[in-house]
């Protein structure tokens, strides 16, 4: 049965019901039981914002409430993927994953590879992302192209609470390491989510409405914006096809380029600073791919490439605006800049 | 003239979750002159499009909707009005028109569905219409669920007691089987019924779901007050063993596209919401492998194991037959094997989804048939 919650919960339900399903599921991180050495009632945390509130009391000590140390836990919960165990790490913010980086890309991410394809590496490595919190400048950041730039990682973001439950209950499933990130703004955001478990194939784009005007290619919050756009151009007769990508590695170019082929134009939103950004790479793969099907300019909206401004005014638009987005699908389709 | 010889034409409500729909276009202009059942515009919702079909005769007087615009259910789409009625009465009548409410809210939404649990099984149905009278029960196919009669419940449930349900399972209810057989669906059917305090239904059963009717009819005769098969499986050996296979093992919305093309005359009436609702169903732990045991049992190898249907009785209960001429799924020819005495009608234009392509002639169908 579905019924509405919010995408909170929908975390906390996917990690509860495969807890249930699969005893080798196992969490670690910082205050997601409660303070460590408190009694789990009057301090139970469940986590910073609160995500895996109650769990402790369902499945107990495999929850590890850890010292505030990352390069330990997260490096913990991957030699524990190694002997067996499906550890699903939290590692806060996703700002803090330079501490324990090499655990990551030069270990995890490598074990597939290097052991002639015999170890797996089952590990979920979940972690906030996003601007408009109001955290500063490391608690915002939009980390994404830093993880689908390592071959060896898949890289998760959704938009949706339905989609939410669906990928993380795949990611805990996957064989390999999975960064599972989850955008704090959306947090709230409620939608229909079904009772029963289920799990979203990785490398399966979404596309969430439908349009032969321009084909506009996102993830996370920026779906939401992209829609506000889409449903703004739409009083002006342009219909845009919204592509939510959902998993940015294994990433489904195939729908993005079905879509470019239909419409001609591109537009790229991406809430991570523009070098080398989930936008360039979708933008470099379709003008070499489907050159012959664009009838305007690529486009690409973006944060700009400076740290999350700390000031309200200046955070507010520092992050992609539906208005930005809507005037980028109108240059494409005006044929350029002028 | 009086107001009374105005007929407004409105937003019809096409299944239980519809609020709104968008006018896709018109099919006829103003000033033409309309018959009882003819298309009059295109609908469309998030579910599928469909024509409007006119409730009375009547001349064209106004489209009060513009293509393209969203509209709410029971808005005022256009008005039917004979030459003597004034442009200026027509005027009035558009002013003073007042959108019913529709009852869009959540709570509405939440109680368009009931729940039962029958053999440990969660049950999602729901129930409509009168409460007097025999009921009359829809039965979906392989694969689907109540929504796939979004065009007919409401349309029925205007004379009769109407009553449809989830099989374990499929849609919402639990991804359960009471086990793989026609006769198995059939007794869990009676044990839903049961619970309802439902001694006798009118079984309307769509491919499978006509199957386990034909099957609970040979059963439990007493309890079948009429049969209609829809484009129904168990009138011959023939099945597309390629669309069972091939809805079982489509994980994806490109792989499943195809597929439900093929339940179509027009393809076209497959849109991105459908293939959504149909994925979300078939992605829930369990379901796979359910419907691959299910297929297997009843339509391994592209036959169907067991044709209840060919054994009703041709003193049984009426019995009404209905086929779209482009069924790529269940030939249309499987008609032809109906028992004697049944009322059969091939409808050209519909496939295999016949009671959604040609709603309206189907609802005309089913009406004269729990008339008898």
């Amino acid at each position: 049965m579905a019924r509405k919650i919010s995408m909170k919960q929908a975390i906390n339900e996917a990690l509860d019901q495969e807890m249930a399903r699969d005893p080798s599921v196992i969490m670690m991180g910082e205050d997601i039981v409660g303070g460590a050495g408190g009694d789990g009632e009057r301090d139970a945390w469940g986590g910073v914002l609160g995500v895996t509130k109650g769990l402790y009391a369902k499945h107990g000590d495999r929850l590890l409430d850890t010292p505030l140390s990352e390069s330990a836990y997260i490096g913990a919960a991957i030699g524990a993927a190694c002997c067996g165990m499906r550890p699903v790490a939290e590692l806060m913010f996703v700002d803090f994953m330079g501490v324990c980086f090499d655990q990551i890309y030069n270990q995890a991410a490598k074990f597939r590879y290097m052991f002639g394809g015999k170890a797996e590496t089952p590990v979920v490595i979940r972690a906030m992302c996003g601007a408009g919190f109001r955290a500063a400048a490391q608690h915002s950041q939009m980390l994404t192209p830093l993880f689908t730039h390592i071959p060896g990682l898949k890289v998760v973001c959704p938009s949706t609470p339905y989609d939410t439950k669906g990928l993380l209950v795949q990611s805990i499933r996957d064989n390999d390491p999975v960064i599972f990130l989850e955008h704090k703004n959306l947090y709230g955001f409620e939608g229909e989510v079904p009772e029963a478990l289920y799990a979203i194939p990785f490398g399966e784009a979404n596309v969430v409405r439908e349009g032969k005007g321009a084909t506009i290619v996102t993830y996370g919050l920026m779906v939401h914006r992209a829609l506000d756009a889409a449903a703004a151009l739409a009083k002006d007769g342009v219909e845009c096809e919204v592509i939510d990508l959902r998993t940015l590695s294994p990433i489904d170019m195939d729908t993005v380029l079905e879509s470019v082929e239909k419409t001609g134009h591109l537009v790229c939103v991406d809430e991570a600073n523009p070098r080398c950004s989930i936008a360039c790479d979708v933008s470099a793969q379709v003008a070499q791919q489907a050159f012959g099907a664009l009838k305007g300019p690529i486009e690409m909206v973006t944060a700009p490439h400076t740290p999350v401004p700390f000031t309200p005014v200046l955070e507010d638009l520092y992050i992609p605006s539906a208005a930005q987005i809507a005037a980028a699908v109108k240059r494409s389709r005006a044929g350029g800049r002028h | 003239m009086t107001r009374s010889a105005i007929t407004p034409l409105i937003m019809p409500k096409w299944g239980l979750e519809m609020r709104e729909g968008t006018i896709a276009g018109w099919l006829v202009d103003e000033g033409r002159r309309i018959e009882v059942g003819m298309p009059v515009l295109d609908v469309e919702t998030d579910k599928i499009s469909n024509a409007v079909e006119a409730p009375d005769a009547g001349l064209l007087r106004r489209k009060v909707a513009k293509d393209g615009e969203v509209l709410p259910v029971k808005a005022l789409l256009a008005v039917l009005a004979e030459a003597e009625v004034s442009d200026a009465e027509i005027d009035a009548f558009i002013a003073a028109y007042e959108v019913p409410a529709a009852g869009g809210d959540e709570a509405d939404e939440a109680s368009a569905f009931q729940w039962a649990e029958v053999s440990g099984i969660r049950v999602r149905y729901a129930r409509r219409g009168p409460e007097a009278g025999v009921p009359v029960l829809f039965v979906h196919g392989f694969g689907g669920d109540l929504g796939n009669w979004l065009f007919n419940l409401d349309a029925v449930a205007e004379t009769a007691p109407v009553i449809a349900l989830d099989l374990p399972g499929h849609g919402q209810s639990d991804a359960k089987l009471p086990g793989t057989s026609l006769a198995a669906l059939a007794d869990f059917v009676g044990i839903f019924l049961d619970q309802l305090d439902v001694a006798r239904v009118h079984w309307v059963g769509h491919s499978m779901g006509g199957a386990i009717g034909a099957q609970f009819a040979l059963d439990h005769p007493q309890r079948v007050a009429s049969l209609a098969l829809v484009a129904s499986a168990g009138l011959g050996a023939e099945i597309d063993g390629g669309y069972i296979d091939g809805f079982v093992k489509a994980a994806s919305r490109r792989e499943l596209k195809p597929v439900i093309e093929k339940l179509f005359a027009d393809p076209s009436l497959v849109s991105r919401q459908l293939l959504d609702d149909l994925l979300r169903f078939k992605r829930i732990d369990g379901v796979t492998e359910l419907l691959a045991g299910l297929g297997g049992a009843l339509f391994g190898g592209g036959q169907q194991a067991v044709l209840p249907a060919t054994q009703l009785p041709a003193a049984g209960p009426p019995l009404l037959v209905v086929w779209g001429a482009e069924d790529h799924v269940i030939p249309a020819a499987h008609a032809k094997a109906a028992p004697t005495g049944a009322t059969v009608a091939v409808l050209p234009g519909a496939g295999h989804m016949v009671m959604m392509e040609k709603a309206g002639e189907v609802n005309a169908l089913l009406r004269k048939h729990l008339a008898r």
